[in-house]
């Protein structure tokens, strides 16, 4: 199987099954977000300070945006891109 | 403000909720964060300029989230971004003087406000995306599925869990599960944007969701499918 097929099957049944264990919900997730991205970017074990987290940001792809943008902006330094 | 739902129900009643680490004892506030609250919990002049300190964060955390975005909505034009951004702004800076004393220090104070601001400007530019448009609810596109996940070669081999889980969908969840299952992980529809046409909350779609992909992994498991080779995706 190519690499790309390879990763679109498993995207696919990722999305469908959903992360295997206990996880988040989207509101736990909102709230532990700020914390999880400091101690992600202080490479700080936020798996172990906020457990259930990674679990939820593999089922959930709003939550997982969510994650993406504010670790894009914080380790940025907060600073929009240029063409803003 | 329009925040992830409130609902108070787990994902899976019988499966413990994952522990989260005790918050930072108090007394703990970095400096910059400990200058924030006092200027803000204060009074008068001072409180008004942290206000307005505090609003230009937001607005900046905003605009990122409009421009990283902006690929996606081609059809906004640059006052609609601003106008946008502005009101994720607003709309954030109420939503964090209304939390203000939920903030225990466990992130810097900045880290904590962007998250209002660019949670506010991702709601408001996905519901833009897929305003007027009707959400796909049904699996209509199955067979495009399986065939940009397989080539014709791999079909046979690998169709069984397809197949499966194609069946499963059909025949173990119910009619609501099935919607909300299809149009979020295989129509890519946002849970926001879904939650907000079905008259619901985002918390109770993800428990809806949650709930149909546990049925889907015990009937693929029933049928003596191993599912433990599977990628289970990464957060970063």
């Amino acid at each position: 199987m190519s690499d790309a097929r390879a990763r679109e099957r498993a995207r696919l049944i990722t999305a469908l099954l959903g992360p295997d264990g206990p996880e988040l919900t989207c509101e736990e997730c909102f709230e532990q977000l700020d914390r999880y991205v400091d101690l992600a970017l202080a490479k700080a074990e936020p798996d172990r300070a906020v457990p259930g987290m990674r679990e939820h940001l593999v089922g959930c792809p709003a939550c997982r945006d969510d994650f993406d943008s504010l670790l894009e902006f914080v380790g940025g330094g907060g600073v929009p891109p240029a063409s803003s | 403000m329009r925040r992830p739902a409130v609902d108070t129900v787990r994902p899976v009643a019988s499966e413990p909720a994952p522990r989260v680490a005790p918050a930072s004892p108090a007394g703990t506030l970095d400096a910059e964060s400990r200058r924030w609250l006092e200027a803000l919990s204060g009074t008068g002049h001072a409180r008004d300029e942290a206000i307005g300190r505090l609003h230009e964060l937001l607005l900046r955390a905003a605009r990122f989230e409009v421009s990283r975005r902006r690929l996606g909505l081609p059809y906004l034009r640059g006052g609609d971004h601003d106008d946008l951004a502005q009101q994720s702004a607003d709309d954030a800076l109420v939503a964090v003087l209304a939390k203000l004393a939920d903030f225990r220090g466990e992130s810097r104070f900045t880290t904590w406000v962007y998250k209002f601001a660019l949670y506010e400007a991702a709601v408001k530019l996905r519901r833009r995306a897929w305003q007027d448009r009707e959400l796909p609810l049904e699996p209509d596109s199955w067979p495009d599925i399986a065939s940009r996940a397989l080539s014709p070669e791999e079909h046979a081999a690998e169709s069984e869990l397809l197949g499966a889980l194609r069946d499963a969908i059909n025949d173990a969840l119910s009619a609501h599960q099935r919607e909300v299952l299809v149009a979020i992980t295989l129509n890519d529809v946002p849970i926001d944007v879904l939650a907000e046409r079905l008259n619901t909350t985002r918390g109770a779609l993800y428990k809806t969701l949650h709930d149909a992909r546990r049925k889907l992994r015990a009937r693929l498991a029933a049928g003596g499918l191993d599912l433990t080779s599977n990628d289970a995706g990464h957060p970063r």
